[in-house]
Protein backbone atom coordinates (compact mmCIF):
# COMPACT_ATOMS: atom_id res chain seq x y z
CA UNK A 1 0.00 0.00 0.00
CA UNK A 2 1.59 3.09 -0.86
CA UNK A 3 1.05 6.76 0.35
CA UNK A 4 -1.11 8.40 -1.61
CA UNK A 5 -3.60 5.20 -0.84
CA UNK A 6 -3.25 5.71 2.66
CA UNK A 7 -3.88 9.43 2.87
CA UNK A 8 -7.39 8.90 0.83
CA UNK A 9 -8.18 6.17 3.83
CA UNK A 10 -7.22 8.96 6.08
CA UNK A 11 -9.12 11.11 4.74
CA UNK A 12 -12.28 9.01 4.26
CA UNK A 13 -12.02 7.83 7.59
CA UNK A 14 -11.34 11.45 9.01
CA UNK A 15 -15.20 12.28 7.17
CA UNK A 16 -17.00 9.16 8.81
CA UNK A 17 -15.47 10.52 12.42
CA UNK A 18 -16.91 14.10 11.48
CA UNK A 19 -20.02 12.56 9.80
CA UNK A 20 -21.23 10.25 12.60
CA UNK A 21 -20.58 13.03 14.95
CA UNK A 22 -22.76 15.55 13.08
CA UNK A 23 -25.36 13.14 12.85
CA UNK A 24 -25.77 9.55 13.32
CA UNK A 25 -28.97 8.90 10.88
CA UNK A 26 -27.53 10.65 7.78
CA UNK A 27 -23.97 8.51 8.76
CA UNK A 28 -25.27 5.98 8.87
CA UNK A 29 -27.67 6.70 5.75
CA UNK A 30 -24.52 7.71 3.85
CA UNK A 31 -22.35 4.81 4.55
CA UNK A 32 -25.34 2.92 2.86
CA UNK A 33 -25.31 5.06 0.08
CA UNK A 34 -21.16 4.68 -0.46
CA UNK A 35 -21.73 0.39 -0.41
CA UNK A 36 -24.38 0.54 -2.51
CA UNK A 37 -22.15 2.57 -4.64
CA UNK A 38 -19.62 -0.02 -4.01
CA UNK A 39 -21.63 -3.09 -5.29
CA UNK A 40 -22.89 -1.15 -8.29
CA UNK A 41 -18.96 -0.24 -9.98
CA UNK A 42 -17.49 -3.87 -8.96
CA UNK A 43 -18.44 -5.78 -11.84
CA UNK A 44 -16.94 -2.67 -14.66
CA UNK A 45 -14.12 -2.36 -12.51
CA UNK A 46 -12.99 -6.22 -12.59
CA UNK A 47 -13.76 -5.80 -16.31
CA UNK A 48 -11.09 -3.01 -16.16
CA UNK A 49 -8.73 -4.94 -14.24
CA UNK A 50 -9.12 -8.44 -16.22
CA UNK A 51 -8.73 -6.29 -19.57
CA UNK A 52 -5.49 -4.20 -18.29
CA UNK A 53 -3.87 -8.06 -17.51
CA UNK A 54 -4.92 -9.53 -20.96
CA UNK A 55 -3.67 -6.02 -22.59
CA UNK A 56 -0.49 -6.29 -21.26
CA UNK A 57 -0.01 -10.00 -20.99
CA UNK A 58 -0.61 -10.51 -24.58
CA UNK A 59 -0.57 -7.57 -26.67
CA UNK A 60 3.29 -6.62 -27.08
CA UNK A 61 4.25 -2.87 -26.30
CA UNK A 62 5.77 -2.67 -29.76
CA UNK A 63 2.11 -3.31 -31.13
CA UNK A 64 0.66 -0.61 -29.20
CA UNK A 65 3.21 1.59 -29.18
CA UNK A 66 2.72 1.51 -33.23
CA UNK A 67 -0.85 2.57 -33.37
CA UNK A 68 -0.90 5.37 -30.25
CA UNK A 69 2.96 5.73 -29.08
CA UNK A 70 5.35 8.47 -29.77
CA UNK A 71 5.90 7.20 -33.39
CA UNK A 72 2.40 7.11 -34.51
CA UNK A 73 1.79 11.07 -34.91
CA UNK A 74 -1.47 13.10 -34.34
CA UNK A 75 -3.50 10.10 -36.48
CA UNK A 76 -2.46 8.01 -33.38
CA UNK A 77 -4.12 10.53 -30.62
CA UNK A 78 -7.34 11.33 -32.48
CA UNK A 79 -8.23 7.94 -32.66
CA UNK A 80 -7.55 7.36 -28.76
CA UNK A 81 -9.58 10.22 -28.45
CA UNK A 82 -12.39 9.46 -30.50
CA UNK A 83 -12.55 5.86 -28.21
CA UNK A 84 -11.76 8.00 -25.30
CA UNK A 85 -15.75 10.09 -26.63
CA UNK A 86 -17.72 7.11 -26.86
CA UNK A 87 -16.19 4.37 -24.43
CA UNK A 88 -18.95 4.69 -21.23
CA UNK A 89 -16.82 4.00 -17.80
CA UNK A 90 -16.73 5.57 -14.63
CA UNK A 91 -14.41 8.24 -14.34
CA UNK A 92 -12.57 6.41 -11.74
CA UNK A 93 -12.11 3.64 -13.64
CA UNK A 94 -10.32 5.39 -16.55
CA UNK A 95 -7.24 6.16 -14.34
CA UNK A 96 -5.91 2.45 -14.03
CA UNK A 97 -6.83 2.10 -17.79
CA UNK A 98 -4.82 4.75 -19.08
CA UNK A 99 -1.81 3.99 -16.98
CA UNK A 100 -1.77 0.56 -18.53
CA UNK A 101 -1.81 2.31 -21.64
CA UNK A 102 1.32 4.14 -20.51
CA UNK A 103 2.92 0.61 -19.38
CA UNK A 104 2.44 -0.79 -22.54
CA UNK A 105 4.02 2.12 -24.42
CA UNK A 106 1.54 4.56 -25.69
CA UNK A 107 2.78 7.93 -25.57
CA UNK A 108 1.71 10.59 -22.97
CA UNK A 109 -0.19 12.44 -25.37
CA UNK A 110 -2.03 9.63 -26.28
CA UNK A 111 -3.17 8.97 -22.97
CA UNK A 112 -3.78 12.24 -21.84
CA UNK A 113 -6.80 12.87 -24.75
CA UNK A 114 -8.02 9.64 -23.52
CA UNK A 115 -8.33 10.17 -19.75
CA UNK A 116 -9.71 13.44 -21.47
CA UNK A 117 -12.21 12.80 -23.96
CA UNK A 118 -12.95 10.00 -21.66
CA UNK A 119 -14.12 12.16 -18.79
CA UNK A 120 -15.46 15.44 -20.67
CA UNK A 121 -17.79 14.14 -23.78
CA UNK A 122 -20.28 11.71 -23.27
CA UNK A 123 -21.79 10.04 -26.35
CA UNK A 124 -24.05 7.75 -24.51
CA UNK A 125 -25.60 10.58 -22.73
CA UNK A 126 -25.90 13.41 -25.06
CA UNK A 127 -29.13 12.77 -25.46
CA UNK A 128 -29.92 13.53 -22.28
CA UNK A 129 -27.95 16.58 -22.45
CA UNK A 130 -29.37 17.88 -25.02
CA UNK A 131 -32.96 17.06 -23.26
CA UNK A 132 -31.73 18.65 -20.18
CA UNK A 133 -29.57 21.58 -21.83
CA UNK A 134 -30.79 22.36 -26.00
CA UNK A 135 -29.29 20.89 -28.71
CA UNK A 136 -27.07 24.33 -29.08
CA UNK A 137 -25.41 24.12 -25.67
CA UNK A 138 -24.66 19.87 -25.92
CA UNK A 139 -23.55 19.84 -29.09
CA UNK A 140 -21.50 23.26 -28.99
CA UNK A 141 -20.14 21.70 -25.36
CA UNK A 142 -19.22 18.13 -26.63
CA UNK A 143 -17.62 19.48 -29.84
CA UNK A 144 -15.97 22.01 -28.67
CA UNK A 145 -14.55 19.47 -25.82
CA UNK A 146 -13.45 16.79 -28.30
CA UNK A 147 -10.95 19.73 -29.92
CA UNK A 148 -9.72 21.17 -26.75
CA UNK A 149 -9.35 17.86 -25.04
CA UNK A 150 -6.60 17.02 -27.72
CA UNK A 151 -5.36 20.45 -28.01
CA UNK A 152 -4.60 19.72 -23.82
CA UNK A 153 -3.25 16.54 -24.76
CA UNK A 154 -0.86 17.96 -26.80
CA UNK A 155 0.24 20.31 -24.42
CA UNK A 156 0.60 18.04 -21.42
CA UNK A 157 2.92 15.69 -23.66
CA UNK A 158 4.89 18.80 -24.80
CA UNK A 159 5.23 20.29 -21.21
CA UNK A 160 6.11 16.73 -19.89
CA UNK A 161 9.33 16.39 -21.54
CA UNK A 162 10.75 20.00 -21.37
CA UNK A 163 8.93 21.03 -17.82
CA UNK A 164 11.76 19.50 -15.05
CA UNK B 1 -32.62 10.50 -10.18
CA UNK B 2 -31.82 6.81 -11.37
CA UNK B 3 -34.25 4.34 -9.45
CA UNK B 4 -32.97 1.46 -7.81
CA UNK B 5 -34.50 -0.76 -10.52
CA UNK B 6 -32.54 0.84 -12.73
CA UNK B 7 -29.09 0.21 -10.83
CA UNK B 8 -30.17 -3.19 -10.30
CA UNK B 9 -30.36 -3.47 -14.04
CA UNK B 10 -27.01 -1.73 -14.55
CA UNK B 11 -25.27 -4.29 -12.14
CA UNK B 12 -26.88 -7.39 -13.55
CA UNK B 13 -25.64 -5.78 -17.44
CA UNK B 14 -22.23 -5.26 -15.82
CA UNK B 15 -21.95 -8.96 -14.21
CA UNK B 16 -23.03 -10.31 -17.52
CA UNK B 17 -20.22 -8.71 -19.57
CA UNK B 18 -18.09 -9.19 -16.78
CA UNK B 19 -19.20 -12.96 -17.00
CA UNK B 20 -18.22 -12.98 -20.91
CA UNK B 21 -14.89 -11.83 -20.16
CA UNK B 22 -13.77 -14.13 -17.85
CA UNK B 23 -15.08 -16.84 -20.39
CA UNK B 24 -13.13 -14.85 -23.03
CA UNK B 25 -10.49 -14.78 -20.83
CA UNK B 26 -10.05 -17.71 -19.74
CA UNK B 27 -10.22 -19.40 -23.09
CA UNK B 28 -7.29 -17.27 -23.81
CA UNK B 29 -5.39 -18.39 -20.83
CA UNK B 30 -6.27 -22.08 -21.20
CA UNK B 31 -5.02 -22.30 -24.93
CA UNK B 32 -1.58 -19.86 -24.11
CA UNK B 33 -0.18 -21.17 -21.06
CA UNK B 34 2.91 -19.03 -21.04
CA UNK B 35 0.92 -16.00 -20.16
CA UNK B 36 -1.41 -17.41 -17.39
CA UNK B 37 1.17 -16.48 -14.95
CA UNK B 38 1.79 -12.57 -16.21
CA UNK B 39 -1.78 -11.70 -16.79
CA UNK B 40 -2.44 -13.00 -13.83
CA UNK B 41 -0.17 -11.43 -11.56
CA UNK B 42 -0.90 -7.81 -13.63
CA UNK B 43 -4.54 -8.57 -12.21
CA UNK B 44 -3.48 -9.20 -8.76
CA UNK B 45 -1.50 -6.27 -8.67
CA UNK B 46 -4.15 -4.11 -10.18
CA UNK B 47 -6.56 -5.12 -7.77
CA UNK B 48 -5.30 -4.85 -4.67
CA UNK B 49 -4.62 -1.23 -5.80
CA UNK B 50 -7.73 -0.69 -6.82
CA UNK B 51 -9.09 -2.35 -3.50
CA UNK B 52 -7.52 -0.34 -1.16
CA UNK B 53 -8.93 3.13 -3.03
CA UNK B 54 -12.00 2.46 -3.70
CA UNK B 55 -13.93 1.77 -0.85
CA UNK B 56 -12.34 4.81 0.45
CA UNK B 57 -13.35 6.51 -2.89
CA UNK B 58 -17.23 5.48 -2.46
CA UNK B 59 -17.19 6.59 1.11
CA UNK B 60 -16.36 10.31 0.33
CA UNK B 61 -18.75 10.59 -1.96
CA UNK B 62 -21.42 9.07 -0.24
CA UNK B 63 -20.92 11.06 2.76
CA UNK B 64 -20.98 14.27 0.42
CA UNK B 65 -24.12 12.88 -0.95
CA UNK B 66 -25.57 13.00 1.73
CA UNK B 67 -24.44 16.24 3.41
CA UNK B 68 -24.25 18.18 0.65
CA UNK B 69 -27.66 17.83 -1.10
CA UNK B 70 -28.21 19.64 -4.90
CA UNK B 71 -30.59 22.18 -3.95
CA UNK B 72 -27.27 23.20 -1.61
CA UNK B 73 -25.15 23.49 -4.87
CA UNK B 74 -27.51 25.38 -6.95
CA UNK B 75 -28.06 27.65 -4.06
CA UNK B 76 -23.91 28.57 -4.14
CA UNK B 77 -23.48 27.97 -8.12
CA UNK B 78 -26.57 30.91 -8.11
CA UNK B 79 -25.33 33.53 -6.16
CA UNK B 80 -22.34 34.25 -7.94
CA UNK B 81 -21.40 36.03 -11.41
CA UNK B 82 -18.16 37.10 -13.68
CA UNK B 83 -15.00 35.92 -12.95
CA UNK B 84 -16.46 35.05 -8.93
CA UNK B 85 -18.89 32.85 -10.20
CA UNK B 86 -16.20 31.25 -12.39
CA UNK B 87 -14.04 30.18 -9.81
CA UNK B 88 -17.38 29.12 -7.76
CA UNK B 89 -18.15 27.07 -10.90
CA UNK B 90 -14.44 25.53 -10.78
CA UNK B 91 -14.66 24.74 -6.94
CA UNK B 92 -18.49 23.34 -6.78
CA UNK B 93 -17.92 20.93 -9.93
CA UNK B 94 -14.39 19.60 -8.04
CA UNK B 95 -17.04 18.55 -5.41
CA UNK B 96 -16.80 14.84 -4.53
CA UNK B 97 -20.74 14.48 -6.36
CA UNK B 98 -21.88 11.74 -8.86
CA UNK B 99 -21.15 11.02 -12.83
CA UNK B 100 -21.72 13.70 -15.21
CA UNK B 101 -25.36 12.70 -15.96
CA UNK B 102 -26.61 14.49 -12.78
CA UNK B 103 -25.10 17.87 -13.30
CA UNK B 104 -27.34 18.11 -16.24
CA UNK B 105 -30.59 18.90 -14.68
CA UNK B 106 -28.81 21.29 -12.04
CA UNK B 107 -27.02 23.07 -15.13
CA UNK B 108 -30.81 23.32 -16.42
CA UNK B 109 -32.17 25.34 -13.52
CA UNK B 110 -29.40 27.47 -13.51
CA UNK B 111 -29.78 28.46 -16.89
CA UNK B 112 -33.51 28.77 -16.04
CA UNK B 113 -32.89 30.90 -13.52
CA UNK B 114 -30.80 33.29 -15.98
CA UNK B 115 -27.27 31.93 -15.17
CA UNK B 116 -24.54 32.73 -17.70
CA UNK B 117 -23.71 30.38 -20.41
CA UNK B 118 -19.63 30.58 -19.46
CA UNK B 119 -20.46 29.32 -16.22
CA UNK B 120 -22.66 26.41 -16.74
CA UNK B 121 -19.95 25.29 -19.26
CA UNK B 122 -17.15 26.13 -17.31
CA UNK B 123 -19.26 24.14 -13.93
CA UNK B 124 -20.52 21.21 -16.63
CA UNK B 125 -16.40 20.87 -17.29
CA UNK B 126 -15.17 20.72 -13.70
CA UNK B 127 -17.70 18.23 -12.80
CA UNK B 128 -16.40 16.04 -15.80
CA UNK B 129 -12.94 16.30 -15.24
CA UNK B 130 -11.64 18.22 -11.91
CA UNK B 131 -13.40 15.45 -9.06
CA UNK B 132 -11.36 14.98 -5.91
CA UNK B 133 -11.67 12.03 -5.57
CA UNK B 134 -11.21 10.88 -9.28
CA UNK B 135 -7.78 13.14 -9.22
CA UNK B 136 -7.17 11.17 -5.93
CA UNK B 137 -6.89 8.33 -8.46
CA UNK B 138 -4.90 10.14 -11.46
CA UNK B 139 -2.48 10.72 -8.64
CA UNK B 140 -1.99 7.35 -7.47
CA UNK B 141 -2.27 5.57 -11.19
CA UNK B 142 -0.43 8.43 -13.34
CA UNK B 143 1.82 10.42 -10.93
CA UNK B 144 1.55 14.16 -9.37
CA UNK B 145 3.30 15.32 -12.41
CA UNK B 146 0.89 14.59 -15.02
CA UNK B 147 -1.89 15.32 -13.59
CA UNK B 148 -1.01 18.84 -12.16
CA UNK B 149 -0.51 19.53 -15.83
CA UNK B 150 -3.20 18.24 -17.41
CA UNK B 151 -5.49 20.22 -14.65
CA UNK B 152 -3.55 23.36 -15.22
CA UNK B 153 -4.28 23.13 -19.09
CA UNK B 154 -7.89 21.61 -18.50
CA UNK B 155 -9.01 24.74 -16.36
CA UNK B 156 -7.34 27.60 -18.71
CA UNK B 157 -8.97 25.79 -22.36
CA UNK B 158 -11.86 25.16 -20.27
CA UNK B 159 -12.55 28.77 -19.46
CA UNK B 160 -11.66 29.68 -23.02
CA UNK B 161 -14.37 27.41 -24.12
CA UNK B 162 -17.36 28.58 -21.87
CA UNK B 163 -16.58 32.14 -22.80
CA UNK B 164 -16.43 31.19 -26.50
CA UNK B 165 -19.97 28.91 -26.71
CA UNK B 166 -21.36 31.71 -24.81
CA UNK B 167 -20.10 34.11 -27.50
CA UNK B 168 -21.59 31.71 -30.22
CA UNK B 169 -24.72 32.06 -28.63
CA UNK B 170 -24.93 35.35 -28.18
CA UNK B 171 -24.36 36.10 -31.53
CA UNK B 172 -27.26 33.68 -32.96
CA UNK B 173 -29.78 35.39 -31.10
Amino acid sequence: MNITAIIINVIALAAILVAFKKDRELGIQSLKIAARSFIKILPMTLIIILLIGLLLGFIPPEQISRFVGEQSGFGGILLVGIVGAIMHIPAILSFPLAASFLESGASITAVAAFITTLTMIGTITLPLEIKELGKEIALLRNGMSFIIAIVIALMVGASMETIL
Amino acid sequence: MKTSNNILKDIYRDTAVLLIVVIIASGLLVTNPLKTEPVLSIFWNYLIEMMFILPAVMVIMGIFAVFVPDAMIEKYLGKYSGIKGMFTALFIGSLPTGPLYIAFPIASQLIEKGARVSCIIVFLSAWACLKIPQEMMEFQFLGGKFMLLRLFFTVMLVTLMGILIEKILQKKQ
